[in-house]
């Protein structure tokens, strides 16, 4: 190939990750930019910068409905964020310190949620809590409400998903753990819960704020298992949903980028944290 | 006694994840599949048989909405890693040093906010009073508004662009491994772009293709949101029948039976795409 074809394909290829980026962030962009335009809709032309659309009294601040869903949406994700980490941290020392039998068969399942549409994971945890609710009345007599649709299914099926990717990150982590440091420890005369403490915990840290950070952007923003378990009280993007077939309001376009600007907080406090963590490896090597 | 001991201690931790695993994912599913031979007789009385799955197929808006849904998450899967492939080659092999390293977190940025705020800027985009009809009113390219929503072409944009990041990352993560002295020594040899293309690059890069592409069938195929929002009523997805099932019909039967279909196209897929290329599903994940 000759010098001069091999620059032309080279411009294309970088006018095409151009193209590529502006198609990434135009939507969102745009979501933001008209949350400050002086107009009721969302749409050109432009009539002037505002700030009513957060602080005024059709604001966001002052719209009961999305507050409501930003402090259930708050509440559960804050709880998934709590069993995640929790159950991830069990399930990895599981797989990275034991060895059983049925071992391969179980890492297996833990990783099938991830293959489960959440909608079918959405339906037959709704499915199977109804059988449950009509099993305990049938054979005792007792009507349970806590089954229903409402926000502990919901707290529920979207722990059963995250867990694997809470797993997953803190597994890889201890996995690159020297245990040689335990054993020191050990033979210094350290309790196990000590040196759990001490050493391994702190180890794990790095994992457990960024699969914690994660964990609880994904259970915020999820819809699909959300949207078949939710009862009355709604999270955030069931009411951003139903607002949203209702018709676009500037309103809207508040929230999102309250929604933009908390999550590109929380990415960038992840991707700090990675790199401290990435760092510190290449020292201790 | 230790050996009990370490008996006792394995069961104690693996106690959480079988709770997890067997209350939250199997029994539930069980009870989808059960749910799916069940025929409503009377009121509370239930038979088993075939019938949802008759009724499934008697009802071509059904099963024609299934296969579309099918044909289109494969399309979209397909064109996703099309778009994919040059950017994540650009960003594991073009790029250096920061202008790396910013330029994959740029393409990672998006994905963190909900998907519902993406498909709200598409919509103000794309819709009859939006900014694209807008610009081509202004230049005198169009008289009459179009609606660009609703649109076949728009939902698979849509879903490409939702599906991106689960393309990209595994794409830049095997294309790092890369050893650059194979495309030296092919280029030195006399083989052409194309040949590096097909016989080195993609072949390396195959883990990272199948696992990006299982994921982006996956998320495509049991798709709400992208697919209700710009595509709506004209361009019906499977999903929203079986969430209509469940939820204005109250038709849970068949709407199990159509969740079951789904999970076992989305999982055979899954499971023809690892076979196909002699992949583990625990490599591919991890």
């Amino acid at each position: 190939m000759s010098q001069r074809s091999v620059k032309v394909l080279a411009g294309i290829h970088k006018l095409y990750i151009v193209f590529f980026f502006a198609y990434l962030a135009i939507p969102l962009i745009l979501v933001a930019l008209f949350a400050f335009n002086d107009a009721p809709y969302p749409a050109l032309p432009w009539r002037g910068f505002t700030l009513e659309w957060f602080l005024g009294n059709k604001g966001v601040f002052q719209d009961e409905r999305l507050m409501d869903g930003l402090k259930v949406s708050f509440s559960v994700a804050s709880m998934v964020t709590f069993l995640c980490l929790l159950i991830g941290t069990l399930n990895a020392f599981l797989f990275e310190r034991r060895s059983f039998p049925g071992k391969g068969i179980l890492y297996f399942l833990m990783l099938a949620p991830l293959v489960v549409p959440g909608v079918i994971l959405g339906v037959s945890i709704l499915i199977f809590s109804h059988t449950l609710t009509n099993g305990i009345e049938g054979f005792l007599g007792i009507e349970t409400e806590i089954l229903r649709p409402g926000l502990l299914l919901v707290t529920l099926g979207q722990f059963a998903f995250i867990t694997t990717v809470t797993t997953l990150v803190i597994s890889a982590r201890l996995r690159k753990f020297d245990r040689m440091q335990e054993e020191a420890a050990f033979d210094l005369g350290a309790s196990h819960l000590h040196v759990l403490t001490t050493l391994t915990l702190p180890y794990l840290k790095p994992a457990l704020i960024s699969s914690g950070i994660v964990a609880f952007l994904m259970s915020f923003e999820n819809f699909n298992t959300t949207f078949m378990l939710v009862g009355s009280d709604a999270p955030l993007t069931i009411t951003l949903f139903d607002s949203l077939r209702q018709g676009a309001t500037p309103v809207l376009n508040a929230v999102s980028v309250l929604l933009i600007l908390a999550s590109g907080v929380l990415v960038a406090i992840s991707l700090f944290v990675q790199k401290v963590d990435y760092i510190l490896d290449e020292h201790s090597k | 006694m230790n050996r009990l001991l370490l008996k006792w201690n394995v069961g104690l931790l693996a106690l959480p994840l079988l709770l997890w695993i067997v209350l939250l994912i199997i029994l539930p599913l069980s009870d989808l599949f059960i749910s799916s031979f069940q025929e409503k007789v009377g009121v509370g009385v239930f038979e088993w048989g075939l019938g949802n799955y008759q009724a499934f197929l008697q009802e071509p808006f059904y099963w024609q909405t299934f296969i579309r849904t099918v044909l289109f998450s494969i399309i979209a899967t397909m064109a996703t890693l099309g778009v994919a492939f040059p950017v994540a080659y650009y960003i594991a092999k073009v790029a250096r040093g920061r202008v790396k390293s910013m330029l994959f977190v740029l393409c990672l940025l998006p994905f963190w906010v909900s998907e519902l705020v993406r498909n709200y800027g598409w919509m103000i985009i794309l819709r009859e009073s939006g900014l694209l009809n807008h610009f081509l009113m202004k230049l005198n390219l169009i008289t009459q508004p179009i609606e660009f929503l609703y649109r076949d072409a728009t939902v698979m944009m849509g879903l490409i662009y939702t599906s991106l990041l689960f393309m990209v990352v595994p794409l830049v993560v095997v294309l790092e491994n890369l050893d650059e002295s194979l495309l030296e020594a092919s280029d030195d040899l006399g083989g052409g772009r194309l040949i590096s293309l097909r016989r080195i690059i993609i072949p390396h890069a195959m883990p990272g293709i199948v696992s990006g592409c299982i994921m982006v069938f996956m998320l495509t195929l049991g798709n709400y949101l992208t697919a209700t929002l710009l595509g709506g009523k004209e361009s019906l997805w499977f999903t929203e029948h079986i969430y209509n099932q469940f939820m204005t019909r109250w038709n849970w039967e068949l709407g199990s039976a159509m969740g079951f279909l789904l999970l076992v196209v989305s999982s055979a897929l899954v499971w023809l795409g690892l076979r196909m290329t002699g992949q583990k599903l625990n490599k591919v994940m991890t």
